[in-house]
């Protein structure tokens, strides 16, 4: 038994050393190249750069909390929020009082009218804390408040929204969905332009 | 619940069956040995491996040198590991001058990995330097797996060899598997992944300003390479905390399904090689129809009670399906389907943070993995799981009228029974005696985020989840203490090779045995009434063994989510 044992240190020894070197060092790398050649963009970390400056990435959510803004979902990542450094969600049980009163907060905080019922993505954390989107009932539901803010008609910004509301793939992979981020960065530019033109 | 929703699970269940032959017969290809059109490129590679570690790949090894060299080999891989990430500070790839884990942090970390496990007691983002994450941790995805996979072979071998002595070659077996079904999916896999937008650089952060001005730390890394293997060889081991929620690694809907059609696809397959091996593939189909029986049930209670949502909040004027712990755009069918899978095989990956689900649609990953994980389950793990169920099912039917039980050709004897008991009960030893201990001990009581029954959830889940090898977790506990990493680093190993090593056992007695050609006599294993005895064997066990645990947990939280009893 022992030497079972002893005859299987040198495969084991060399196996982990040239297996290492494969796996854990060419295979990446290899990828690496490829990612790097093939899909820059996606390989590193799809991101958004303005005037040489890095604004985010398309499928990172953002901190947003002016009015003017349309808001993402609640985060658990980090102390403030969409930290990418420290994805998590806010494991709070479906029975925790923590939970319920979160909820309750933010419910009041964000409930337009007296009675009317928010969409539930705008009050619960996502998984990741980087969630990047909303549903289309989330957007349509801040309208009002982002047209406001910015002095916009209500029909425009929703035909804003609109534009932005993603289909599930082929009518059942995924939800419906707005990505917060690059309907914010659209909205800048047109109420820039638009302000221009109204000069 | 909506007719999208059911689509998907449905759409899901039908591309898996479809899978089955094709992937079982390039495994089975692999098991026979012989000679695929990778061998071309790869064979130099497998030839060169052998001749270095000295390695004759045809030596017939009986079940006892197969499992020496297996654990000798699972040893030195832990080993080099632990030494990668205990100095990580000091190895190269750390711009971020991070630390090396501590000694127990390490030790968990490495058993977690070795056993294909991957239970992480650490941030990814925040721990692990680029190198740790290649050179520690996705060898052992890729390894891990293929030894699942090799032990599945020697059983396979069991059952269909005559009087033989040997059950194959460890050393071939896993460097086969790896080299002509691992890595050459990964490689086109993690392009797939990468062209989805999952980064793939030796970058490590940028950062960003935001539109409101604030600073955003963007972590990146070599994230692709280790996500393809991390779901198909279900180690579940996330680059990120967040894991398959993270955007960064789980982008899309599109890229949810491929993952969920990954976890399973190998473990599918194998079904059909078993059926093949032991030349009769309807005995694989029937195996497919109980698994996959289960799963749908769990997966129906699950999208069901998620669909249904949290009576606390809809009390609090919030109507729907329960949206907290999930992304938006996977939502509700799609959160409930990838937890179904992820437990149901041993991969543990997660892109909704189950601890948030209702109290019953956490019950049911919970309950999949008591049952041992034998839904499909692990790379290899799930079939030679499972086999020990249908030895335990047969004994059953056997006891019931009267004859000397057979499985396949094979007797079943009070050696492979006994061999089968021990390996079935090692899982509710470390389960229930590890969830006993940590309820009592202040260590353990430290750990939980949520307080009653969902707290005791928590650590009944993440003994669970390390006895079985799965990895997932109720993420609210903390677990990074060194009385955790200790406990749930023994419940880990015990609980892979105190049932790798009976299996082997078992392998190399039904080696031994004769082939008895079916009789009439014989009970038919292929039909419904089988399907039904294997499918009321596994729930009965799982029943009898955990429903007590289900009880004082998730039970007693559903009991107070419905009555807005708040802790």
């Amino acid at each position: 038994m022992l030497k079972d044992f002893t005859t299987a240190l040198r495969p084991a020894l060399v196996l982990t050393l040239l297996f290492a070197a494969l796996l854990g060092i060419a295979y990446p790398a290899a990828l690496t190249g490829i990612g790097q050649v093939a899909f820059p963009h996606q390989a590193n970390g799809s991101l958004i750069e303005e005037n040489g400056q890095v604004r985010g990435s398309e499928l990172l959510g953002q901190n947003f909390a002016s009015p003017g803004y349309f808001h993402g979902r609640l985060s658990a990542a980090g102390a403030n929020g969409n930290d990418p450094t420290a994805s998590a969600g806010s494991n709070l049980g479906p029975a925790s009082q923590t939970l319920s009163d979160r909820v309750a907060k933010d419910i009041a905080a964000t409930r337009t009218t007296p009675g009317n019922s928010v969409p539930a993505d705008l009050v619960t954390t996502s998984a990741s804390g980087l969630d990047p989107e909303i549903s289309p009932e989330a957007a349509f539901y801040q309208v009002d408040r982002v047209a406001k803010a910015r002095g916009l008609s209500v029909e425009k910004v929703r035909a804003i929204v609109n534009g932005h509301v993603e289909q599930p793939l082929l009518g059942f992979l995924g939800e419906p969905r707005v990505n917060v981020l690059a309907l914010n960065r659209d909205l800048d530019k047109r109420v820039a332009s638009g302000a221009k033109a109204a000069e | 619940m909506t007719v999208q929703g059911w689509m998907l699970i449905l759409v899901f269940t039908l591309i898996l069956v479809a899978l089955a032959k094709p992937v079982g017969l390039w495994l089975f290809a692999i098991y026979e040995g012989r000679r695929t059109p990778l061998h071309t490129v790869l064979g130099p590679v497998e030839r060169g491996f052998y001749k270095l570690a000295g390695v004759d790949p045809n030596a017939e090894q009986s079940w006892r040198r197969y499992a020496l060299h297996m654990l000798a080999f699972q040893l030195v891989t832990l080993l080099f590991t632990y030494l990668v990430l205990r100095f990580q500070d000091v190895l190269p790839m750390n711009p971020r001058g991070l630390a090396g884990l501590s000694p127990d942090g390490a030790m968990n970390v490495a058993i977690s990995f070795t056993t294909n496990t991957n239970w992480q007691w650490y941030a990814g983002e925040g721990a692990l330097s680029n190198l740790s994450q290649m050179l520690g941790l996705t060898i052992h995805n890729f390894l891990s797996a293929a030894t699942g996979i090799a032990i599945a072979f020697a059983l396979f071998r069991g059952f269909a060899r005559k009087q033989a002595s040997g059950i194959g070659n460890f050393w071939a077996d896993m460097t086969r598997v790896t080299l002509y079904v691992l890595l050459p999916i990964c490689v086109v896999y993690a392009i797939y992944l990468i062209a989805s937008g999952v980064p793939q650089t030796f970058g490590t952060i940028v950062d960003a300003t935001t539109l409101e001005g604030a600073k955003q730390s963007i972590v990146l890394g070599p994230v692709a390479s280790q996500e393809a293997i991390k779901m198909l060889g279900t180690n579940g081991g996330g680059f990120f905390n967040a894991n398959s929620a993270h955007p960064f690694e789980n982008p899309s809907a599109l890229t949810n399904f491929i993952q969920m059609l990954s976890i399973f696809v190998l473990g599918v397959g194998l079904t059909y090689t078993f059926g093949k091996a032991v030349g009769n593939t309807r005995q694989g189909w029937a195996i497919l129809a109980a698994m996959l029986t289960l799963f749908l049930i769990g997966a129906g209670v699950t999208y069901w009670q998620e669909a249904a949502g949290n009576p606390v909040l809809h009390h609090l004027g919030l109507p729907g399906g329960n949206m907290e712990g999930k992304e938006t755009r996977f939502g509700i069918a799609a959160s409930a389907l990838f937890a179904t899978v992820t437990t149901a095989a041993s991969c543990g990956a997660v892109n909704a943070m189950h601890d948030s689900f209702t109290a019953i649609g956490g019950l049911v990953p919970l309950f999949n993995m008591q049952l041992g994980e034998v839904v499909v389950g692990g790379v290899g793990a799930g079939i030679y799981g499972f086999l020990l169920f249908a030895i335990l099912a047969v004994f059953v039917a056997g006891l019931m009228v009267g004859r000397t039980p057979e499985y396949v050709g094979k007797k079943i004897e009070s050696r492979e029974v006994k061999f089968a008991v021990l390996a079935i009960a090692v899982l509710p030893l470390m389960i229930l005696g590890g969830t006993a201990l940590a309820s009592v001990l202040p260590a353990g009581l430290a750990g939980p985020l949520n307080k009653g029954p969902h707290g005791f959830s928590e650590i009944l889940y993440a003994f669970t989840s390390a006895a079985a090898n799965n990895g997932s977790a109720f993420a609210g506990i903390t677990s990074g203490t060194p009385f955790y990493n200790g406990l749930l680093g023994v419940a880990m190993w015990v609980g892979r090779f105190f049932i790798i090593v009976p299996v082997l056992a078992i392998a190399g007695s039904l080696a031994a045995k004769k082939v008895h050609p079916e009789s009439a006599g014989s009970f038919p294993t292929t039909g419904l009434l089988w399907i039904g005895l294997l499918v009321g064997i596994i729930l009965v066990l799982g029943g009898l063994t955990f429903l007590p645990s289900l009880a004082l947990g998730p039970i007693a939280d559903h009991l107070a989510m419905i009555h807005g009893q708040l802790f």
